[in-house]
């Protein structure tokens, strides 16, 4: 009997314990993204991923027993409103760690804040100078400009294809990637022949094709985002340029083509592996990840995922992997997060070290061509 | 002067009561604001001539201290002062012939003037770091005091704020203010009366582009980093918004502008996707139903309030 009684109780007590460590607090994790203003193609698919996989989390049971809760501020793509944000996220919100910013503008203001109050940050921006040198709270998930240039170049080179033409917008995006076209074209021994912007608001670039149509440039490498390279191909289609063109991972979605419609014929990029899903192989380390994202993306809001809202996708996984680890202050989650090694997500294969707070190496990218409204890789 | 005293107590009090939460650092921005919007109504309220690129000038004043305290490690009490003499120079050089335009024309010239700026600050790159920013900007300190947290930012900030404003009213009930507002209501009746408008006008000009420039680089050295989407045409709408709300020709107007359209998204934020809608609503409301700004419209509010009460009890 008395046996019995403690066995009771004791099952009494078990239950108990369930009981209190599935109610426990939900860890609260931060997200600014730039939902409005002119970063919005970026702001909108990361905030609806991050969204996303943080409901699925919760409804297989969240992670050890405890919910995830996401606290997302839109920051319009402003650099004081990013950091007003931030201090809120930290001071009144309590967050454990923060999600974005969007840009790489946003995310060099916030970085000061989240390293003084010791909150880990993990950036959905592109620049390479947001984890170089590495700072101690700061990753990224985005894929570095370096890579994106480094794979054409390493194509034009095996193509021989050693003069080109730059034509950059003047944005933070563009600025980058000139920085870095500049940056590595003597180590692939081409040489650039022209160096032109435009404005991310101009409706015209005839000026300056016809300016490169002069050069003896080989190839034309634009970088930018949504909509000037979409113009930019259509000019070149009414010049008659015959000269192929490149373009940045800044338009790899389904949006470029819809734009540039006829004109984005025979156009390459660099891509991340998202566009191509359905026809790598299935040796490939990231096809689990990417296959189930792209589903779940078009189950909760009937649109085509792509590699922006994988950014974020990858930035919650990588915090969900740290928290599986037992860390759930932000000095835990941040030594986790640096143990990161092999993490096959969206942008790529993540190892994370105290030395590599960016995480991805060249098989990040492939190289697509639009063929008939559609990609194809091209090796 | 005893209400300068109670409005600078009840400042420098308010920390006691948020104890260094989120709010500060919003409070913080309130006191740049301010100073942004007195600037500016000395200009629109005072003199009444329009300004759509103060943004610039804030910006400028931002950019300046950054550059030379990050990039070229000047002492960043040094750079501030500088940077307002350059800030305020330039001002001076282009008043003179923009300030002979009237209305519209000043309108669009001081736009254009405000874009140039920032096509500037984006193009610029190997100084300004372009489109993606300028970081690594030191903190303001004196001795081992370092401005680093929000209280002391706050403190920091609204000295500089307090003594604008007790400048800025004296210079408002002086000489100077009746020329401006003689100015203001007909440049020919001033000039007849004695009063250089041309060369007032382009003063003016120059001394509130030189207190943005201050604010700005208060603003980069609590930040400690400057992108150039902080300076650009929405500021300068915003900036105006703020004096035309606060309203115009009030120094405290201007607080109040600035309190208000700062504060007032953090408010809002609870609303979610909905927040944008209401703000616009309320700020159309402001302007129909107090044309003259806070400042008058909630007394006028208030004594309405009390005449129906009154009416209701008789």
């Amino acid at each position: 009997m008395r046996f019995r009684c403690i066995q009771f109780f004791s099952a009494v007590l078990t239950l108990f314990v369930a009981q209190a460590a599935f109610a426990a607090a939900p860890i609260k994790i931060g997200a600014l993204f730039a939902v409005t203003g002119p970063a919005a193609f970026l702001g909108e698919p990361e905030r609806n991923s991050a969204k996303m996989v943080i409901d699925e989390i919760n409804k297989a049971g969240g992670v050890k027993g405890r919910k995830l809760e996401l606290v997302a501020y839109d920051t319009a793509g402003d650099a004081t409103k990013a950091v007003q944000l931030a201090t809120k996220l930290i001071k009144d919100d309590k967050v454990v760690a923060i999600i974005g910013p969007s840009t790489t503008g946003e995310s060099m203001a916030v970085i000061p804040v989240a390293e003084k109050e010791q909150i880990p940050l993990i950036s959905c921006a592109a620049g390479s100078k947001i984890t170089d040198p590495v700072k101690k709270w700061v990753f990224k998930t985005a894929q570095n400009d370096a890579l994106a240039v480094g794979k054409i170049f390493d194509y034009l080179q095996r193509h021989k294809q050693t003069s080109v033409a730059i034509l950059t917008v003047s944005d933070g995006f563009g600025s980058s990637g000139r920085e870095q076209l500049k940056a590595q074209a003597a180590k692939f021994g081409i040489t650039i022949l022209s160096d032109d912007t435009y404005g991310p608001k101009d409706t015209d670039m005839t000026s300056q094709l016809t300016k490169i149509r002069g050069s003896k440039a080989q190839a034309i490498i634009c970088w930018g985002t949504n909509p000037g390279p979409a113009l930019i191909a259509k000019n070149a289609r009414q010049l008659g340029l015959k000269i192929p063109l490149y373009m940045s991972h800044g338009v790899s979605s389904k949006k470029f083509i819809e734009l540039a419609g006829e004109a984005a014929e025979g156009i390459r990029l660099p891509s991340g592996k998202v566009l191509v899903a359905d026809v790598l192989p299935n040796s490939d380390s990231q096809k689990k990840s990417l296959m189930a994202f792209v589903k779940d993306y078009q189950n909760h809001y009937k649109a085509e995922g792509d590699h922006f809202g994988g950014h974020a996708w990858d930035a919650v996984m990588l915090l969900k992997g740290a928290i599986e680890h037992g860390a759930d202050s932000p000095a835990a989650i941040r030594d986790q997060l640096e143990k990161t090694s092999s993490f096959a997500g969206i942008g790529g294969t993540f190892n994370y070290s105290s030395q590599e707070h960016a995480g991805l190496g060249k098989d990040a990218f492939v190289l697509v061509e639009i063929k008939n409204k559609d990609w194809v890789i091209v090796k | 002067m005893l209400k300068f005293l109670a409005f600078a107590g009840m400042i420098l009090l308010a920390p006691l009561y948020f104890k260094g939460g989120y709010l500060m650092n919003v409070l913080v921005f309130v006191g740049i604001h301010t100073m942004l919007a007195i600037g500016l109504n000395l200009l629109l309220g005072y003199a009444g001539q329009i300004s759509l690129g103060h943004a610039g000038f804030f910006g400028l004043g931002a950019y300046l201290s950054g550059v030379l305290t990050a990039t070229y490690g000047w002492n960043p009490w040094l750079a501030m002062p500088l940077a307002a003499l350059m800030v305020g120079a330039l001002a001076f050089a282009i008043g003179f012939p923009i300030l002979k335009l009237k209305g519209h024309y000043l309108a669009m010239a001081t736009l254009g003037m405000g874009i140039i700026i920032y096509i500037v600050f984006n193009e610029t790159v190997e100084l300004t770091g372009g489109p993606s920013g300028l970081s690594g900007i030191p903190n303001l300190a004196v001795g081992s005091l370092t401005f680093d947290s929000d209280v002391k930012n706050y403190y920091l900030i609204w000295s500089f704020t307090l003594v604008t404003i007790l400048l800025t009213l004296n210079l408002a009930n002086s000489r100077v203010g009746r020329a401006l507002r003689a100015v203001h209501d007909s440049e020919v009746a001033a000039r007849v009366m004695g009063v250089n408008a041309r060369l007032l006008k382009v003063q003016i000009f120059a001394l509130s582009a030189l207190i943005s420039s201050i604010a700005g680089s208060l603003y980069a050295h609590t930040m400690t980093f400057v992108s150039p989407a902080s300076f650009g045409f929405n500021f300068s709408v915003e900036l105006l918004t703020m004096v035309v709300i606060g309203g115009l020709g009030s120094i405290y107007g201007s607080f109040l502008g600035a309190a208000l359209l700062t504060l007032l998204p953090e408010f809002l934020r609870a609303a979610q996707d909905y927040d944008i809608i209401i703000y616009g609503g309320l700020l159309m409301l402001m302007v129909m139903f107090m044309p003259g700004g806070l400042v008058r419209g909630v007394p006028d509010l208030f004594r309405k309030l009390l005449k129906k009460g009154g009416a209701n009890h008789a």
